[in-house]
């Protein structure tokens, strides 16, 4: 057993949080937050100058990295400095499978991806699946030569932003179905395409995007039709794994301010970290970030596992995290007070994200029914 | 033992949601439903309708213009307007401030000012909260020195609610430095138009500025405007904290929320279902209404007391701590029910900002509102506070 980063990793988490540190501060995000993209292109470009992009990518990709541990590195420095970039979407999804299925000319765009001149998104949620992978209602038509989509995904983070859009469409079989379900690539802004943009209550844009009559050249195709389930499958459990770690960096960073408060800030003249209700209460939260970690640490170990193991991890994590970021969220905010709600205080970005992130990729009821049945299966 | 309402209150809910069916205007009704915003000429337009009915000051003596309903009265309306998605009625005022006047104010005080707070005239503010003084709200700072026949104030206040609208605000104030804390600070009404007095807003989480900052530089008060005696303030305040905790339950907000919860399960997909019949939210669903049947009771049996004349004591800080756990669970649940939809920012607070939102389950800023909420157990003295108050009174300590 050994718990310690390998040299390459340290090294990496060491740049990402110095660069953050001195270049991501309360004031700049919002101001990032409050702009027309949501997003900043010169931390976007210094992330890929540093390295961050390729870490989250296997040395036969491109990257120099791409394993569990090295999302887990890359994603709690991103989420201890609440980064709002769509590292996430355009990397660790859109990116990554591309990575995983595209044939020779489709993998062209994982090196512009990991070089930072590529934005992405991943299309695939629809209004009625909620956390469900397989509940696909848009259709791909095969028509000549060409296929047409139609369809409406929804709350797809980052859609305005990207160049290209990983898209999901069922080929054949009814909703619900795991076969059936393809996956394309193709340019945001190809005919047929709406996109309704929106910003996010975290930080980020995410939009509603209407395919109607979208035609594409079969080459568009990623992997075999009808067969990309288990790809999504898998790369929906990296980025959970990315995104709980992101959320573990969030949750160090609301008790590190809240444990700084509880020391400084006097009330009936003594700090108010020395009443006992709050001092349990902050013991409590330390309990449940060793938990936290320990629950990214077994999902990120277990992300190149067989599915079985692999998902039933990645279930335990997002169910433990959902519980222990919702706590650690609550409390924090609780015993700061007032403070802890008004927008330039750091707490009150990191508390949304924390928060927030039980809505993507399924909650935490989601994930423990799905523990159950992972488990009986 | 007899747990339904007499024939003249069940008479009395009648009017009242007679009342509500027919008076409260639907565009208000919808925005309450949907967790809208409420603008200034909002919450102005049904503080008049309620004038007109004579029921905008349910809790004063009819000497001075109110209802002068008891407590079941009062709880009864509470529910029913809440259940009705009918606007909350700003109390700083009408219930806060009013009290303290007709117990400890002077005649021509009362004159003066109580037939403003129900014309509208006056907009109140409560200006109590500073920057160093919050749960422990006794080491307030800001000063009022007396000089000649004004005293001069000089000094922040912070957490205002609503003062970006209000044109009045009453305050603590420190009037003498050498007593004990609690000894000198006094019970001033101050003119928000007073030159020296500026008002900052604070945007919060969720991207509104419900709340103020209030500096005061030099500002100059006609002694008139001391309620009460001078260093008597404290105990004015702890009245008005009593009142501000009446209807600290929220049972009406909850009740309502529920309803909105519900809503949006039955349309919320999970599964090929409507997710309100997933056993997990139905459990979590059945959870929060188990408490909340049980707290309405609770609440009701301190309300009878107070009908007969018992003042509340430590069961309002009771009701304050269990009430505002339900109403944020209920607040966790509507997030959770919206699923990803919960995530685009539509925020109670930017009225119109993201029009055109798609929203399949109608959640509207469940998220924002979540978040909002979490003010509920940190203002009004923190849970915290509560708790070290039911067991300073319960075991003495």
């Amino acid at each position: 057993m050994n718990f310690d980063l390998t040299e390459e990793r340290q090294m990496l988490q060491d740049t990402l949080r110095r660069f953050l540190r001195e270049r991501y501060d309360t004031a700049t995000r919002n101001k990032i937050i409050e702009s027309a993209s949501g997003m900043s292109d010169d931390i976007w470009g210094q992330l890929a100058e540093l390295g961050v992009i390729g870490a989250l990518f296997t040395e036969e990709q491109g990257g120099f990295g791409g394993a569990g541990f090295d999302l887990a590195v890359v994603f709690e420095e991103l989420g201890r400095a609440g980064v709002v970039e769509p590292m996430l979407d355009t990397a660790v999804l859109a990116g990554g499978l591309v990575a995983d299925l595209g044939d020779e000319s489709q993998q062209a765009l994982v090196e512009e991806v990991i070089g930072g001149a590529m934005q992405m998104a991943f299309a695939h949620g629809e209004p009625s699946s909620r956390y469900d992978l397989n509940r696909v209602q848009a259709t791909a038509k095969a028509e000549g030569d060409e296929i047409v989509l139609n369809g409406h995904k929804a709350v797809v983070v980052n859609a305005e932003a990207a160049q290209m859009l990983v898209v999901s469409a069922r080929e054949s079989g009814n909703i619900g179905d795991t076969d059936g379900i393809s996956l394309f690539v193709l340019p945001a802004d190809t005919k047929g395409i709406t996109i309704q943009g929106y910003a996010l209550l975290a930080g980020g844009r995410a939009a509603e995007v209407m395919l109607d009559d979208v035609r594409l050249p079969a080459s568009a195709r990623l992997g075999a039709a009808g067969k990309a389930f288990d790809a999504i499958e898998a790369r929906v459990a990296a980025a959970s794994v990315a995104q709980c770690a992101e959320t573990l960096g969030a949750m160090e960073t609301a008790t590190h301010l809240t444990k700084e408060y509880l020391g400084t800030r006097k009330q009936f003249g003594r700090p108010i970290g020395t009443f006992q209700a709050l001092a349990h209460r902050m013991s409590d939260l330390l309990i449940e970030m060793e938990q936290a970690r320990s629950a990214v640490i077994n999902a990120a170990g277990h992300l190149e596992s067989a599915r079985g193991e692999r998902e039933r991890q990645v279930s335990a994590a997002k169910n433990l995290m959902g519980r222990a970021g919702r706590l650690v969220a609550e409390d924090s905010i609780q015993m700061h007070g007032g403070i802890a709600m008004t927008q330039e205080y750091e707490l009150a970005h990191i508390a949304k994200r924390i928060v927030m992130a039980d809505h993507r990729f399924g909650d935490t009821d989601h994930h423990l029914e799905r523990y159950i049945a992972l488990a009986a299966a | 033992m007899d747990l339904s309402y007499s024939a003249e209150e069940q008479a009395f809910r009648d009017d009242v949601r007679d009342f509500l069916t027919t008076k409260l205007p639907e565009d208000l009704r919808d925005k309450v439903r949907d967790g809208g915003e409420l603008n200034k000429a909002d919450m102005e337009r049904w503080h008049a309708i309620l004038n007109a009915q004579g029921w905008l000051a349910p809790n004063w003596p009819k000497s001075f213009g109110g209802a002068e309903w008891n407590a079941v009265q009062r709880h009864i309306f509470e529910e029913e307007a809440a259940a009705h998605h009918a606007p909350r009625i700003v109390p700083f005022g009408l219930s806060m401030l009013a009290p303290v006047l007709q117990k400890f104010g002077s005649q021509e005080q009362c004159d003066y000012w109580l037939p403003r707070i129900l014309s509208g005239e006056d907009w109140w503010c409560q200006g109590y909260s500073e920057p160093g003084a919050g749960s422990d709200l006794a080491s307030l700072k800001t000063t009022a020195v007396k000089d000649g026949d004004h005293y001069i104030v000089n000094g922040q206040k912070t957490w205002t609610t609503l003062g970006q609208h209000a044109n009045m605000i009453f305050c603590l104030v420190r009037t003498d430095k050498d007593v004990k804390q609690q000894e000198g600070i006094s019970f001033l009404l101050i003119d928000m138009d007073t030159p020296g007095v500026e008002v900052r807003p604070i945007v919060l989480l969720d991207g509104g500025a419900e709340v103020n900052e209030v500096w005061f530089t030099d500002v100059k008060v006609p002694v008139e405007n001391l309620v009460g005696e001078e260093n008597k303030g404290w105990t004015y305040a702890k009245y008005l904290l009593t009142h501000e905790r009446t209807n600290i339950a929220g049972v009406g907000f909850s009740q309502a929320g529920l309803t909105r919860v519900r809503r949006i399960a039955k349309s919320e997909m999970s599964g090929g279902k409507p997710l309100i019949e997933n056993p997990h939210f139905a459990a979590r669903l059945a959870q929060v209404e188990i408490d909340l049947k049980a707290m309405a009771t609770t609440n009701l049996r301190i309300v009878s007391k107070a009908a007969a004349g018992t003042a509340p004591g430590v069961e309002s800080s009771m009701l304050k701590v269990k009430g505002t756990i339900i109403r944020q669970e209920i607040n966790d649940l509507a997030r959770r029910a919206a699923g990803a939809y919960a995530m685009p920012f539509a925020s109670e607070a930017l009225e119109g900002s993201n029009a055109g939102l798609p929203d399949p389950s109608g959640a509207g800023p469940v998220a924002s509102q979540y978040f909002n909420n979490r003010k509920l157990s940190i203002f009004g003295g923190s849970n915290e506070i509560q708790r070290g108050i039911i067991a300073k009174v319960t075991m003495g300590g």
